[in-house]
């Protein structure tokens, strides 16, 4: 049989971070005691009408933009109707064949289409497990409830658990620097779906999928679709077939449940939503959405790579743009460095300093300006400094900020430039370590390490290893 | 006392701002005459309560107003005519009953309804059916049936109702008085209880046409919390027009002899000839997808009501029975025993008609033929200035005599649907008296007039000269006249 390949698609719901709910005043909040937020219209009272939210069909647009979507000139509203006390209408707003933002992509992965809705209100099921089954009482909050969501919707374009939680990782940054959403998947504001199916590999046919609910973090994401993935890939080479259903993963045992099978499955009696008139942005909508929009982690990562920085710096620095920023201004600032090696230093060194002192905040908010790297980096790339002394005068510079020149020089850092001194110390150490001598000569390289070290001891590492390697060499 | 209730709600506002009458006086005689209701025609009436607080008149200068109770307001009972929501003191007031109460007119009650608005005769009511003023023994019409009962029996000088496919003009033809649907968007929805939100608009039911126009300038307008109003631009003016010369007034050809009672006809006859006496001139217009219009509606207007009415589950506010079991017994039993058996008709065609596999047999279907009944129409309109027909098929039945067959009671919107669909303004006028098809006294019969959406004031010009050479002025017995 031949290998079975994976196929992922996700769906992402993103809560927008406006004043407002998606078609009433009512404000948005987390964490506020229960149904203080409320009013007729987001309760369901009797005769209310949605009056839809200019911020959420803003940000929406920004988002649109941010995933080159095709923006709708003119999108429809439709009821999706389902029974639950979480939907007070017992009707959703959404979007169905005509979505705000139709196809479009972000990095090698397409967008379907991503769509406004309101959210449903919150459900607290009274009893041990928190979940419906075997609960005494249920109990609703519609804080949540109307709150708008945007939900992104790709094409089946990934291969593997691991890409998909990847992906997903880029699709939160991405949103998370438009300042649309809190994208903070433990309070809900970025949910994930995945659809999941095998086929042989090469095949261009779509296997039956399974959705696998609701995954509050990227690592369970990750592990939930291997799960799934194993659990399909062992069934069909069983000679099984998958069957379609909606899945619910347990990150604490890692079982799969199934939360609905396909019979199950509602029929949402879709109709247009006769209450609202389809939405048409204006061109002055669609200018500000496009010019708001930052330089986006797809292209500061390609931008970066340009410059000659390795991809996982370059990914690195992209899902951080203060930190890019400062890169930078660092790189600007340390004139004739190389751009790649900045970057090792920012997200490098640096980031190790920072993390060694427990320092809050990234690179940015250091006491170390980006003109004081920059001047660091100058001095080790004119040996004026070695790599370890930097290091040291970095530990410095994180703690007390400052220059790195007058710390070196309190220090005593300054690389030796007096050869006559340093040729003094290396046949002192050869002296004193005739074994390696004896064993460098026999061919074992290694060993030279042994008297390297002890010029560094000597020297306080002010030495510059080249030059000791070369001097050890010209003595033997 | 007869006096001022003699007078029609412009006179009594034109008097009242002119100081040459009292508005508390005025007022307390209204209230002290719907106080007599023998209609069932009232569901709540203020009776200078707590209750009526939230939404009581600061200073009162226009004629006091019955309402349909389809129309939230504050504190008040509002129950849509239904039992689900006995009980159900809504915190908000309707954007329509807030502007009555802004202009200065008293709300004097709650008018009963058919319940959620579905029905022809008022006898879906959970509360019991109306009594037509002109004959206790026969129903007023529907849905806003008590609006126009209070109307035509002397318990209110004027009152608002709301028309999905009929709703105000059919039962203003039955009792005898002015009915005007607006065109769709003309007045704000928020805070009408939905039946079927595409189709739902307020409107009118007056003595007169002066009357409708007074209160239609007082109710339109857009609204920000409804998406869909629009409002009228220029507003309404009092009609003054006195004849008719100039106007074409378009008779559908499909108007075909069966569908309508002989004493209809001939009362509808004899008013085209009154639009010849004024100098307007009769012509023929084709409608040819009419026909499919009550097809198309009872699809449509099922479907959004399927939608519309799902939000009454007994877990927020209204009745909730059972409970004993789980989620979805408390759902059905709530609904089973709070709908009345019309509407859960409706609610289950309308699941039908939306259900995966069906949705464009039914609903795809009638909308495309919703479109063309709207082509239709504006096609006439490039030939004449309005389309007229009779309002309803016959004069008021008896209670309980079509109460047992659906078909029967969903023909009586025939002429009243299509306007609807098309989303045009359309009015309905006393034009005479014709006995019933089953002998009896005689009783009135209502001549409708359409125009293009948004031709209110034309509509009402030409209604308004009519009305005057119609002079239709039979009362109900007991009301003088």
């Amino acid at each position: 049989m031949a290998e079975l390949e994976a196929v992922i698609g996700l769906e992402i719901h993103v809560q927008l971070a406006t004043k407002t709910k998606m078609f009433c005043g009512c404000e948005l909040s987390f964490g506020d005691e229960p149904n203080v937020h409320t009013c007729p219209v987001c309760l369901a009272h009797p005769g209310v009408l949605p009056v839809p939210n200019e911020q959420a069909i803003r940000y929406a647009l920004q988002i649109g933009a941010a995933l080159n979507c095709e923006i709708a000139p003119r999108s429809i509203f439709h009821r999706k109707n389902y029974f639950y006390p979480d939907s007070p209408k017992a009707y959703q707003i959404s979007q169905y064949d005509i979505p705000i933002c139709g196809a479009g992509r972000l990095g090698d992965v397409r967008i379907h289409r991503a769509h406004l809705e309101e959210d449903a209100a919150k459900m607290i099921h009274v009893g041990e497990s928190g979940r419906i089954h075997g609960s005494g009482a249920s109990l609703v909050d519609f804080n949540r409830g109307g709150t708008p969501l945007v939900e992104i919707v790709t094409e089946p374009d990934l291969r593997g658990a691991a890409e998909a939680a990847n992906w997903a990782r880029l699709l939160r940054e991405t949103v998370r620097q438009l300042g649309v959403s809190d994208v903070n998947m433990e309070e809900g504001s970025l949910r994930v779906d995945a659809n999941v199916s095998v086929r042989p590999a090469g095949s261009d046919q779509l296997g039956t999928k399974t959705e696998l609910k609701n995954m509050n973090s990227f690592r369970f994401l990750q592990r939930g679709v291997e799960a799934e993935l194993a659990r399909q890939r062992e069934l069909v080479e069983a000679g099984g077939t998958v069957e379609q259903e909606t899945l619910h993963f347990d990150p604490a045992s890692g079982s799969l449940t199934t939360l609905r099978s396909k019979e199950e499955a509602h029929d949402y009696r879709y109709f247009p939503e006769p209450d609202l008139v389809p939405l048409a942005p204006t061109e002055e909508m669609l200018r500000e959405a496009r010019e708001a929009l930052p330089e986006l982690p797809v292209a500061r990562i390609a931008r970066y790579e340009e410059m000659g920085l390795a991809s996982d710096v370059a990914l690195t620095l992209a899902t951080d743009p203060e930190t890019a920023d400062y890169f930078e201004r660092t790189a600007a600032a340390a004139e004739g460095v190389e751009a790649k090696v900045v970057g090792n230093w920012v997200t490098g060194e640096l980031a190790a300093a920072l993390r060694q002192a427990d320092a809050e905040g990234g690179a940015a908010a250091s006491k170390v300006s980006a003109e004081s790297l920059a001047a660091l980096v100058n001095l080790v790339q004119a040996k004026k400094i070695s790599h370890g002394s930097a290091k040291t005068v970095l530990g410095i510079m994180v703690a007390e900020g400052g220059d790195p020149e007058p710390i070196v020089e309190r220090e005593g850092l300054a690389q030796m430039s007096d050869s006559g001194e340093l040729e003094a110390i290396v046949e002192k150490a050869m002296a004193d370590n005739p074994d390696a001598v004896a064993k460098i000569r026999e061919g074992n390289n290694k060993a030279i390490g042994a008297i390297v070290g002890a010029v560094m001891r000597e020297t306080k590492g002010r030495a510059d290893g080249g030059e000791v390697n070369r001097l050890i060499q010209e003595k033997l | 006392m007869t006096d001022l209730l003699a007078l029609t709600a412009l006179e009594a506002h034109e008097a009242m701002v002119a100081g040459d009458l009292g508005a508390a006086e005025y007022t307390a005689a209204w209230r002290e005459a719907a106080a007599g209701d023998e209609l069932n025609a009232y569901l709540w009436l203020d009776e200078g309560g707590e209750e009526g607080r939230a939404i009581a008149v600061e200073r009162d200068c226009v004629a006091p107003i019955a309402v349909k109770d389809i129309f939230c307001t504050e504190g008040v009972p509002t129950t849509a005519g239904s039992k689900i929501l006995e009980g159900y003191r809504p915190p908000y007031t309707s954007t329509a009953v807030r502007k009555l109460i802004e202009a200065g007119a008293p709300v004097l009650g709650k008018t009963n309804m058919d319940e959620f608005a579905m029905g022809s005769s008022n006898e879906n009511s959970a509360y019991g059916p109306v009594l037509n003023p002109w004959d206790r023994g026969r129903v007023p019409g529907g849905s806003s049936g008590g609006s126009a009962a209070v109307v035509a029996g002397g318990l209110a000088p004027w009152a608002i109702g709301t028309d999905t496919g009929g709703s105000i003009r059919q039962p203003a033809a039955f009792c005898g008085i002015v009915g005007l649907k607006p065109t769709y968007g003309a007045i704000s929805r928020y805070g009408m209880i939905a039946f079927a939100s595409s189709l739902d608009q307020c409107g009118p039911l007056t003595r007169t046409v002066s009357d409708a126009a007074l209160l239609l300038g007082i109710l339109q307008g857009r609204d920000p919390c409804d998406s869909t109003s629009v409002g009228l631009e220029g507003g309404v003016s009092l009609p003054d027009r006195e004849d008719l010369s100039g106007l074409r007034f378009g008779v559908p050809v499909e108007l075909g002899r069966d569908e309508y009672d002989s004493g209809v006809r001939a009362v509808f006859e004899q008013t085209l000839k009154k639009i010849e006496d004024l100098g307007g001139e009769i012509a023929e217009v084709s409608l040819p997808s009419s026909e499919h219009g009550i097809s198309a509606y009872y699809v449509i207007a099922p479907a959004e009501a399927s939608s519309n009415l799902a939000r009454y589950d007994g877990v927020r506010y209204g009745m909730r029975a059972g409970g004993d079991g789980d989620l979805i017994e408390m759902y059905e039993t709530t609904r089973s025993e709070g709908f009345g058996a019309e509407v859960k008709r409706r609610i289950m065609l309308g699941t039908y008609a939306l259900s995966s596999g069906y949705y464009e047999a039914y609903y795809g279907q009638a909308q495309k033929v919703r479109t063309r009944i709207a082509e239709d129409f504006k096609g006439a309109f490039d030939q004449v200035d309005f389309v007229v027909t009779p309002t309803a098929p016959s004069v008021a039945f008896e209670l309980g005599e079509k109460t047992d067959d659906p078909l029967a009671m969903y023909l009586n919107d025939f002429f009243t649907v299509p306007m609807s669909l098309a989303g045009i303004p359309a009015i309905s006028i006393p034009a005479g008296l014709a006995a019933p098809e089953g002998g009896g006294p005689e009783l009135p019969v209502g001549f409708q007039i359409a125009a293009p959406a948004f031709a209110e004031q034309p509509l009402l010009d030409a209604a308004y000269a009519l009305e005057q050479r119609i002079g239709f002025d039979a009362r109900p017995e007991g009301l003088g006249g």
